[in-house]
């Protein structure tokens, strides 16, 4: 790349992270400004907001929840469909758009509706299996479809699956091998991204749960957010940095886990 | 009762529903309630109305995160009694005849008027037409849509009444809500504690005793109940068939229609639905029944009928009135 | 004439690899879809027609209107700012920095919403939002004209807000198979920066760029919390309707009805994604498969 367009790129890139970064920050910012403010309008900024949250037993019981049901549902989603759509991809071309209809389907109809399907289901669930909120697994894992398979598919359609799989059917490989040692790392991108994107729904998920009556993490902010309003607006806030320090962890353990893999093949 | 506490206590649960902690000082009740008894408060939905909580009754029957009770508005309660159990609090006598059930599947708990809460450092209002002024631009807001809420459904009756409406006649309301939003007057963001707390929504239509509990994080908010349209209204308990804790569910209701219950609503701005009975028997905080707003005039309340066809009236002319 | 017997356990393995994936859709998203569906058309006497017949009422068209327009609108402007916010990142070290912390900042603020996110909005721009605030110090009015952010106008900002995150992460995988080959090749035969976007780049990830917008048009097609925090002038966008259709205490609750607007919904994103489905076809006609 010569030194003319690198400096273009490198001012292009500066202009999109300002313009960006305050579009996203500003509103985040007036959160916390809001919720340091002092009683009355001459008192002094306080971080009473935040500190008065403590260490609620039911919130830490929220957050445990919520934790499990997103490294469930990761799993679950990984397990699921990412096999299911190389081999849709690589034997059963036919079945791609429906597929993909299928996936976007728990997006199309509004949470509130969906929960109104999922409620005769949950019951039998919760008379005849379990009524822990673990449960959730279930419906979460068809709310985070359609993102997942977005993420995926844009990784699945930058690989060549076809030549990288007959070259290793070739080689004696078998259908496991070829999906987990072949085709994902090449993949590993949109992996961490559907990842990513797993874990995001699920601790950001009010509806379902709410409506089912289950306590996780976002339920467990709005009851203690029907209090003070400075203490929810903290309460918002604290929750957006833990879950974006969660993600950031989880980035530099998936590019761990991966480097110790064997990294990617290189076309 | 000694019997009740005790199967209350060996279930260890009660499960409650759509009770926002600074409504009517819900928050004081279930930390006093599960601190008194040590039975862990579930709770679900805070923000739920009283459908929703019908609706996870219906829905959730035969789980265990059933709801036990129910804290509901008279249209919905008058419309889904077959999912309440029966039950008659030991306090029942206290009770107005005409404010519960014959035959105890609901029992009113609490009241309060519909009242303009307003920022007193910014505005002062005086009667309800004050807010058609200039100087109340973008200052006048509800606490909900009136298609759904039963609280905003109250807030735009009680303009109708001091516009010459009617309990029978929502109109003039509408037409009120239409012209503040012409003018520029009408912000149509629900408001809550914070849009208050920040100064978006310094004028606010809702019950009296939820505006008061705006005062903490403002003191200069007042509540002014109009003289010409005192609109009360009142919400109702009840116990439901399929509670998975019935027990505490019980003894949840005998705390709330004893004089501790009564009195920490009396604390949230709320009117107790026993509290002429208390005023006499002396048991009647009177600290708290001070803090009340003043309320002069001829109370009147809402009828089931009255309530459906006022709702039937918004459904078709409360988007057009006010969604520019 | 008679199928080789190998022929045809050949083709049910094929299936097999598919039936855990449909299976489990088949419980958990057919089965509440199906239910939705026998709920549009139960009546309190048994089947019926009048609530499919109500989606034909004005303010339920004008409602399907505004969500259309909501949602087109958000997802455009989400996709192309979203997809030019990927490619920032993806030119970067793929181990930097800089990339962690955007998509960990995406992967949160795609499913920031409701309530929260109104009175965000709300601090920031609402009347006495900050910005607003100290603009009027310098002498500018924000809001000349009527508060546009108490409006559908606003709601497509604040939806604009979470759409664009969601973009960056499921958009930018597709960059990250960009190879700098092609660059290279382009520039071998003599072409600019211009006709390697368009005739190299441009159709290599235009198939996953239409595919990440439907999804934020879906996205925001059925997206409710944040327009239920903000307005209150009743059902002006479907969710909106659903919403008093389930949940009004004031007697105008019709499950059914719900039900029948959630179907319409989803025949309005099918026939989308019909259309999708051809515009896909057409650019994706050259790539092997």
């Amino acid at each position: 790349m010569n030194r003319h367009r690198r400096r273009r790129l490198a001012a292009f890139k500066t202009v999109v992270y300002v313009v960006l970064g305050l579009f996203f920050l500003l509103p985040i910012a007036a959160m916390v400004e809001f919720a340091t403010r002092g009683v009355g309008l001459t008192s002094p900024r306080t971080l009473v907001a935040f500190t008065s949250i403590g260490s609620d037993p039911e919130l830490v019981d929220a957050i445990t929840a919520s934790l499990e049901l997103a490294v469930i549902t990761s799993v679950g989603m990984l397990a699921l469909l990412l096999p299911t759509m190389i081999w849709v991809r690589l034997r059963l071309p036919r079945m791609a758009r429906p597929v993909e209809l299928l996936c976007l389907t728990p997006l199309t109809i509004p949470a509130i509706v969906l929960v109104v399907g999922f409620a005769p289901i949950y019951n039998w669930i919760e008379i005849n299996v379990s009524d822990s909120i673990l449960t959730l697994a279930f419906a979460y894992l068809i709310l985070v479809l359609p993102y997942c398979y977005r993420a995926l598919d844009a990784g699945l359609s930058a690989v060549d699956i076809r030549t990288l799989s007959e070259a290793a059917r070739s080689l004696g490989a078998s259908w496991g091998t070829v999906m987990w040692r072949v085709i994902v790392p090449n993949m590993s991108s949109a992996v961490s991204n559907a990842c990513l994107l797993c874990v995001a729904v699920v601790l950001g998920e009010f509806t379902v749960a709410n409506l089912l009556n289950f306590e996780n993490l976002q339920v467990a902010i709005s009851i203690l957010g029907t209090g003070n309003a400075r203490d929810s607006i903290a309460l918002a806030v604290l929750s957006l940095v833990f879950v974006f320090f969660f993600l950031l962890v989880l980035s530099f353990l998936g590019r761990a886990l991966s480097r110790r893999r064997g990294g990617r093949a290189r076309a | 009762m000694s019997a009740l506490v005790s199967a209350a206590k060996a279930e260890g649960q009660l499960n409650v529903i759509a009770l926002p902690l600074n409504w009517a000082n819900y928050g004081s009740i279930i930390k006093d309630f599960a601190a008194k008894y040590g039975i862990k408060v579930n709770q679900a939905n805070p923000q739920g109305s009283s459908q929703d909580e019908v609706n996870a009754v219906k829905s959730e029957a035969g789980t265990s995160n059933a709801p036990d009770v129910l804290d509901i508005g008279m249209a919905v309660a008058w419309a889904n009694t077959s999912l309440f159990a029966p039950y008659e609090v030991s306090e029942w006598s206290d009770i107005p005849a005409d404010q519960k059930d014959a035959t105890g599947l609901w029992y009113q708990d609490y009241g309060g008027y519909m009242s303009i809460g307003y920022d007193s450092s910014k505005y002062t209002v005086t009667s309800v037409s004050d807010l058609l002024q200039p100087a109340f631009k973008s200052a006048v807001a509800l606490n909900g849509d009136p298609t759904e809420a039963n609280a905003a459904l109250n807030g735009v009756m009680m303009a109708s009444l001091a516009n010459g409406g009617s309990l029978s006649n929502i109109g003039p309301g509408v037409t009120f809500f239409k012209q503040l939003n012409a003018d520029g007057n009408f912000v149509p963001v629900t408001a809550t504690a914070a849009t208050i707390d920040n100064g978006t929504t310094p004028v606010v239509f809702d019950w009296d005793y939820l505006n008061s509990a705006s005062v903490v994080n403002l003191p200069s908010w007042k509540v002014f109940v109009p003289s010409s349209a005192v609109l009360g209204g009142y919400y109702a308990q009840a116990i439901t068939k399929t509670a998975p804790h019935p027990a505490a569910a019980r003894l949840w209701e005998e705390y709330l229609y004893s004089a501790t219950g009564q009195n920490l609503w009396l604390q949230g701005g709320a009117r107790p639905v026993e509290m002429s009975a208390m005023q006499a028997n002396g048991t009647l905080n009177q600290t708290y029944a001070a803090a009340l707003p003043a309320v002069s005039g001829s109370p009147v309340t809402l009828d089931q009928s009255q309530a459906a066809s006022a709702a039937a009236y918004l459904a078709s002319n409360w988007s057009a009135a006010v969604g520019s | 004439m008679r199928r080789p017997l190998g022929g045809r356990l050949r083709i049910s393995t094929t299936w097999l690899g598919a039936a855990p994936f449909l299976a489990y859709t088949g419980l958990f998203l057919a089965l509440p879809t199906v239910l939705v569906a026998v709920g549009a058309f139960s009546g309190p006497h048994g089947p019926t027609l009048a609530n499919l017949a109500q989606l034909s009422q004005p303010y339920v068209v004008s409602a399907f209107v505004n969500s259309l327009v909501l949602s087109a609108v958000s997802s455009g402007v989400g996709a192309v700012v979203g997809a030019v916010l990927a490619y920032a990142v993806a030119t970067g070290s793929p181990d930097g920095i800089m990339r962690r912390l955007v998509t960990a900042l995406c992967g949160v603020l795609s499913q920031f919403g409701g309530v929260t996110l109104a009175f965000a909005f709300i601090a920031t721009i609402g009347t006495e939002g900050f910005i607003v605030i100290w603009l009027q110090q310098h002498g500018i009015t924000f809001y000349p004209n009527g508060v546009w952010l108490f409006s559908l106008t606003g709601l497509t900002l604040i939806y604009v807000y979470f759409q664009i995150p969601l973009m960056v992460i499921v958009f930018m995988p597709a960059l990250d198979g960009i190879r700098p080959q092609w660059r290279e090749a382009t520039e071998t035969l003599g072409g600019a920066t211009w006709h390697y976007w368009r005739h190299v780049a441009g159709p290599l990830l235009l198939p996953a760029f239409l595919g990440a917008w439907l999804l934020l048009f879906a996205n925001a097609f059925s997206a409710y919390a944040t327009a239920a925090a903000l307005l209150d002038i009743g059902g002006v966008i479907v969710p909106l309707q659903i919403s008093r259709a389930l949940s009004s205490e004031v007697g105008l609750n019709q499950a059914s009805f719900a039900a029948a607007l959630a179907l319409g919904m989803v025949v309005v994103v099918a026939i989308i994604t019909v259309l999708y489905a051809r515009l896909q076809r057409r650019s994706a006609r050259w790539l092997p498969r």
